[in-house]
């Protein structure tokens, strides 16, 4: 369902050409659960950054769902972060002021859907967070907000869940439960998600490990026994 | 997204800055209020002096020394000249067949004494014939009749603001006046005519005009005295412009005037008075109204300001917005609402307030003129277009910017 061939990316940084991605093969199946590792500067962020159609490739071809992003028009990029993405991101980036139902609805706002309140607080059920549905982010704390997060990705019932750094600003207890959440997700719910961290242990939770360094891939493993988390 | 909900998101963002927004909304309202304050005083000046005029009918001429000037297509007379006397008016009345009445008038400012009150106005010199032309007659008392006239009798009738001013709630019926030294005695009110523009009736004070030469020592180079204006009353409104030529013809012989020179009068309809007077009264509004509008200027210019540092400030949440799929029409519609709601509610606002501000100068007296104040639909429908304009012009900059933010850059914006 997710196909990089070849992928090549190069920014302008004033004078100096940064080759972020220099040439990655990929390939994602429905179902997965895969960690993408690597040191800073490593090109896991902009590769993230494809895989989730905010960017596009300078070279080489990304399919999602066996659409080649490369040829889309801007509004039709949103259009499939909108429906096929669930983003996850290390800062939660909520609305602050904006309870947590009406966060998890935001995606709906650009999709047209209907039946918002009901999709929103079912999502948030799925989180475990219903009873908390009509608090603002200020009131929850760092592991709700991931949560709220989590159910906003959910939403439009998306392909691929991708996650930048989702337990970057949580303790260890709370970061467990979340990838707990992400196993409960993938397993019971069959839903594919694309995680990025630089924590061994985060990845140890995965049932594949992609190793990026120097913009390649350099080593792509399954994982005998992942780790459960509880 | 739909309108609906662009607009709910835009209030949203709003509200969570009351005292920002209120601020921003505030450089609006005073530049539309000062604007609406301006047009509904303008506007009231333009229709009482439309309505003292059209008080006077449809049918009447008006007879004024000096050369007609072209002014905007409407002839204005020059003024100061000199050359139209009573004999002139007695001819118009008795040869010109479609002419009812012909009533000379002049006019003149002087110190009007009475008890211990004096007020400095207008003295107009007038025959029976005023009231009728200018349907204008007394509220009190009597009018200076014919007899008065020829016997240069020493009566005056005062206009009702006159009579306030002088006599306050006392009856001047039979009390005296002085008039540059000059005792009158008054025998009637005038009805109330009220407006005010710049023909301020009710300050007027009307003798016969035979006293003229006792007041006012002004002659024409043939030693007659001479009058200001003539007020000709015509038997039907079809007659008006046969009556127009008789008067022309009629005048350049008596004022035995050569073939190929200028008329030394000038003879206008009531319409094209109104009209000349709108005008003027319109150009002046219009010019107030451009500077007001400068504050609007400046109001909007703040509505900019607030929506860039809005926008800068956002930036993460526009790039998460854009991430979930929001598209650049999305944002940039977002954001234009805010910048419109901002203005339209300092257009509603100020629109409240200006008309507050004219009614409540309407009542006050400037040089003798009462303002008046009036608010028609247009004025309406100006601010609220105006303040909506403004919202759209302003908002369209920062709100491009934000639909153009690159949706990356905006989420990792610290």
């Amino acid at each position: 369902m997710i196909k990089l061939e070849q992928v090549v990316k190069t920014y302008q940084m004033g004078q100096v050409e940064v080759h972020a991605l220099r040439g990655v093969d990929l390939h994602i199946e429905t179902g997965e659960m895969v960690a993408i590792v690597g040191p800073s500067g490593s090109g896991k962020s902009t590769l993230m950054n494809i895989l989730g159609c905010l960017d596009i490739p300078t070279n080489g071809k990304y399919y999602l769902d066996g659409i080649d992003t490369g040829k889309l028009s801007d509004n039709r990029l949103a259009e499939i972060r909108n429906k096929k993405i669930g983003f996850v991101f290390q800062s939660f980036n909520l609305l602050s002021r904006t309870s947590a139902v009406a966060n998890v609805e935001l995606p709906l706002l650009y999709s047209n859907g209907g039946n918002r309140r009901a999709r929103a607080l079912a999502s948030l059920e799925r989180v475990g967070l219903a009873a908390r549905a009509y608090h603002t982010p200020n009131d929850h704390s760092g592991g709700e907000q991931q949560r709220v997060a989590i159910a906003r990705s959910l939403i439009n019932h998306p392909s691929i869940i991708l996650a930048d750094e989702p337990t970057g600003n949580l303790d260890t207890r709370t970061s467990v439960e979340i990838m707990a959440l992400f196993q409960e997700l993938n397993g019971r719910d069959g839903i594919t998600i694309v995680l990025i961290t630089h924590e061994s242990d985060i990845a140890a939770h995965c049932r594949r490990i992609v190793r990026m360094l120097d913009g390649k891939i350099s080593s792509d493993e399954p994982v005998a026994q992942p780790l459960i988390a509880v | 997204m739909n309108l609906r909900e662009s607009i709910q998101v835009s209030l949203g963002a709003l509200a969570a800055h009351k005292l920002r927004s209120g601020l921003t909304i505030l450089g609006i309202v005073i530049g539309i209020s000062a604007v609406i304050a301006l047009m509904a005083l303008g506007r009231g000046a333009q229709s009482s002096i439309t309505a003292n005029l059209q008080g006077m009918g449809t049918s009447v001429l008006f007879v004024r020394p000096g050369a007609p000037v072209q002014m905007g297509g409407v002839r204005m007379p020059q003024g100061s000249a000199a050359t139209l006397t009573v004999e002139d008016a007695r001819a118009i009345a008795e040869r010109v067949p479609q002419v009812v009445t012909a009533a000379p008038e002049f006019g003149l400012v002087a110190q009007v004494v009475a008890g211990g009150q004096n007020v400095n106005t207008r003295i107009i010199g007038a025959t029976p014939d005023y009231q009728t032309v200018r349907n204008w007659y007394p509220a009190q008392g009597e009018f200076i009749s014919t007899a008065q006239v020829d016997g240069q009798a020493m009566v005056a009738v005062i206009g009702s603001n006159v009579a306030l001013n002088l006599f306050g709630e006392g009856d001047p019926l039979g009390e005296s006046i002085r008039i540059n030294t000059r005792t009158f005695k008054v025998i009637g009110v005038l009805q109330t005519k009220g407006g005010g523009g710049f023909a301020l009736f009710d300050d007027q004070i009307i003798v016969p005009i035979s006293l003229q030469s006792r007041l006012n020592p002004r002659r024409t180079a043939s030693g007659a005295s001479n009058v200001s204006n003539i007020s000709v009353q015509v038997d039907r409104e079809e007659n008006l412009e046969t009556a127009r030529a008789e008067i022309e013809a009629l005048l350049r012989q008596r004022h035995r005037i050569q073939e190929g020179r200028p008329d030394d009068f000038t003879v206008s309809s009531q319409q094209e008075l109104t009209q000349a007077f709108s005008q003027v009264v319109g150009v002046f509004t219009l010019v107030l109204g451009a500077i007001a509008s400068i504050s609007l200027l400046v109001g909007g210019i703040g509505i900019m300001n607030i929506m860039i540092v809005s926008v800068t400030e956002r930036t993460r949440e526009i790039g998460l917005r854009k991430a979930l799929g929001a598209k650049r029409r999305d944002i940039l519609v977002q954001f234009i609402i805010e910048s419109i709601a901002l203005s339209f509610a300092g257009g509603v606002l100020g629109f409240l307030l200006g008309w507050a501000e004219s009614l409540v100068l309407s009542g006050i007296r400037v040089g003798g003129t009462t303002l008046q104040s009036e608010i028609a639909p247009d004025i309406v429908v100006l601010a609220l277009g105006v303040s909506a304009v403004i919202g759209v012009f302003f908002g369209i900059y920062p709100a491009y910017r934000a639909s153009q933010l690159h949706p990356i850059q905006a989420l990792r914006w610290e």
